[in-house]
């Protein structure tokens, strides 16, 4: 197993009161495979997304990343995690706006140790992949959204990561370019890439291989009852 | 930490007006602190200059009591004080650095002394024939004293140009009549330092005071002192040696010799005060009073730095989303908070280097316009762009911490 989250809760404080935003969560994410988590607006989605990819630690559970017991890591062993074996792609893109296209992609890179020319290269393959190589040195400004978020896609794929985590990524483009990004999605998972995918559109969760839906904090399979990995 | 830095002029640069007013603070401390302290290097260099610069390389040992120089004029003839012969001039003589030897009394504040009626309120002294030679003085015109004037006492007087301008405009005095008390003396020469002490100094109350007490001085034979002063007074000792270099030891050992065979009292002492001396006493007075004045710089630069502090937190602010992404796609704790520290780093820094250009301007300008000296000093300007630097490091921490220990996730969150 890739990821594997048992008996996940997550808890936030809220004044005298806690809120159960996560309840007793097990999943199971296997190499390869591509999933989409469903679920209603403040139904824990992006909490559950932050957890599985080490942005936050879980108030309870244990979750195991690629062998490893993310549940109990510092700080710094969280970022090594996210910069070596995770890619993010979010819901508005979040470029950095004074850095090209180029540059934005190679980011993780630096934060990895890697050479300023093997940067440079890597970053301009990942683009090549998205299928912006003549835009590489446009500004962010310069780009439409679509093209905008395939340079994010480029920015969470340049690391070859272990997974690939994605918060609406579909939110804020139009059908066509959404459709776009999920021709995209498709053509990295045949790849390879392992995706996790979160969604409240059921034609866009319709292009993972499975689906999960999570309700008030509680996650379900599609095919009934609460999932067991 | 090369891309650190170019970032952070990239960040600097992007927003010019802010960054420039950030800095204003830092360039306005830099800026006096270079202008004080450039003051200060020129007057050192000026007051070093005048007076070991002088070609005279003479060291006066004088009476003291107790702590303090003995005056005779407001003074009674001290007892236990005897007055120096001609068997105590060979004695200092066979000393240790000693050139030459003159004894001489003095009035500093002369009381009753008239030209016609114009009365003379500089310095009276009383020589021997060593004296002028001991202070390179050259005759411009007259005669000096002859044996004869020393033996018969005779009541004539040498006088500088200064006397020369302020009683006789200038005119020739040889043979007018100047009087002292009761007495008539015959001006029978001029004389001048062949290089005087010019003061040009004028920042400097104190170096002021000091080169004012030489409003004049006029010169008559010591023997004849006694006849309008007081007998057995004893004498001050000027000492002369071949070099610069040789005036501290001279003029102590003259004045261990003067104190150990002259003197019976305990509460006299004969004490040398040479020129490098008097020149180190005066250049810590100018550096103390200025340096109040770099305190108060320092000020200015500490409210600069806080200037700093509350626009690095304003940036930290805005760029949240730009920290949580970092973080995100995995820059540590540390990178963030180099990052920052970096950018208050050099905006300081940059700040520091402005400021000691205009110190350097405002230093000229002052010197231009005030005639005070000013000298370009190499490590004040390095300590100065240093200490801004490490202003931008220490005010930044607080913002930097504040960024580092930002929650990506709430980083994030944020629209
Ligand atoms: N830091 C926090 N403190 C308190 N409550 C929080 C915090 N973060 C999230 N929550 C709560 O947790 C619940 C789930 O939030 P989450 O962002 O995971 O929802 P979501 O499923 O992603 O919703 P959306 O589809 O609107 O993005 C919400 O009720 C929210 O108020
Ligand atoms: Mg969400």
């Amino acid at each position: 197993m890739l990821l594997e989250l048992t008996d996940i809760n997550k808890d936030y404080p809220q004044g005298k009161d806690v809120v159960h935003v996560l309840k007793d969560i097990n999943l199971s994410v296997e190499e390869g495979d591509y999933i989409a988590i469903m679920g209603p607006s403040g139904s824990g989605k992006t909490t559950l997304m932050n957890l599985m990819g080490c942005l936050d630690v879980p108030t309870s559970g244990t979750y195991i990343l690629d062998g490893e017991n993310v549940a109990e890591a510092n700080d710094n062993r969280l970022a090594e995690i996210r910069n070596g074996k995770i890619g993010f792609v979010f819901q508005s893109f979040y470029l950095l706006p004074k850095l090209s296209a180029i540059d934005n992609v190679a980011l993780p890179l630096l934060y990895a140790g890697v050479s300023k020319k093997e940067r440079r290269e890597r970053a301009k393959v990942a683009l090549e992949n998205v299928g912006l190589g003549d835009r590489i040195d446009f500004m962010p400004n310069q780009l439409s959204g679509g093209q905008s978020q395939r340079v994010a896609i480029a920015r969470a794929m340049v690391t070859n990561p272990k997974v690939l985590f994605a918060d609406e990524p579909t939110g804020a483009l139009d059908s066509v370019s959404g459709e776009q990004i999920m021709e995209l999605f498709a053509e990295l998972n045949a790849n390879g890439a392992t995706i996790v995918m979160i969604t409240h559109e059921r034609s866009i969760a319709d292009c993972a291989k499975k689906i999960y839906f999570i309700k008030d904090g509680q996650l379900s399979s599609e095919r009934g009852g609460t999932s067991n990995g | 930490m090369f891309e650190n830095i170019t970032l952070s002029f990239q960040s600097v640069w992007s927003h010019k007006v802010r960054s420039f007013l950030t800095m204003l603070g830092i360039i306005i401390g830099i800026a006096s602190i270079i202008t004080i302290v450039s003051t200060i290097k020129g007057t050192n260099d000026q007051i070093k200059q005048n007076l070991i610069g002088s070609g005279v390389n003479a060291v006066v040992v004088s009476l003291y009591q107790d702590d303090y120089q003995y005056d005779m004029q407001y003074s009674p003839v001290p007892s236990g004080v005897s007055v120096l012969t001609e068997e105590d001039r060979e004695e200092l003589l066979k000393l240790e650095k000693i050139e030459s030897v003159s004894f001489f009394n003095k009035r500093s504040w002369a009381d009753n002394v008239y030209y016609q009626n114009t009365a003379y309120s500089g310095e009276v002294y009383g020589v021997d024939e060593y004296y002028f030679d001991i202070y390179g003085y050259k005759l411009s015109y007259g005669r000096f004293f002859m044996d004869s004037d020393y033996a018969e006492n005779r009541k004539v007087l040498l006088i500088d140009s200064t006397v020369c301008q302020n009683l006789f405009g200038g005119a020739n005095p040889i043979g007018e009549t100047i009087e002292i008390g009761e007495d008539a003396f015959t001006v029978i020469g001029v004389i001048g330092q062949s290089s005087e002490f010019t003061p040009v100094i004028n920042s400097l109350s104190d170096y002021y005071m000091y080169m004012d007490q030489s409003g004049g001085k006029m010169f008559m034979p010591y023997s004849t002192w006694p006849v309008v002063y007081r007998f057995d007074e004893p004498q001050t000792v000027a000492v002369g040696t071949a070099s610069t270099d040789d005036m501290t030891k001279a003029g102590q050992v003259a004045a261990d010799y003067l104190t150990s065979n002259k003197i019976t009292s305990s509460t006299f002492s004969y004490r040398s005060q040479d020129l490098l001396e008097q020149a180190k006493q005066l250049q810590e007075m100018s550096t103390s009073t200025n340096r109040q004045l770099v305190w108060i710089a320092g000020i200015s630069l500490i409210v600069g730095g806080i200037g700093v502090m509350n626009i690095m937190l304003v940036t930290v602010t805005e760029r949240t989303r730009e920290i949580g992404l970092k973080k995100a796609i995995g820059a540590k704790k540390k990178r963030i908070l180099r990052q920052f520290l970096t950018e208050a780093a050099v905006l300081t820094s940059l700040g520091g280097i402005l400021g000691v250009i205009v110190g350097i301007a405002l230093a000229q300008l002052l010197s231009y316009l005030m005639q005070t000296p000013t000298a370009i000093s190499v490590p004040a300007i390095i300590i100065a762009v240093v200490f801004s630097m490490i202003i931008g490091i220490l005010f930044g921490l607080i913002p930097a911490v504040k960024a580092s220990n930002l929650n990506p996730i709430d980083a994030l969150r944020r629209e």
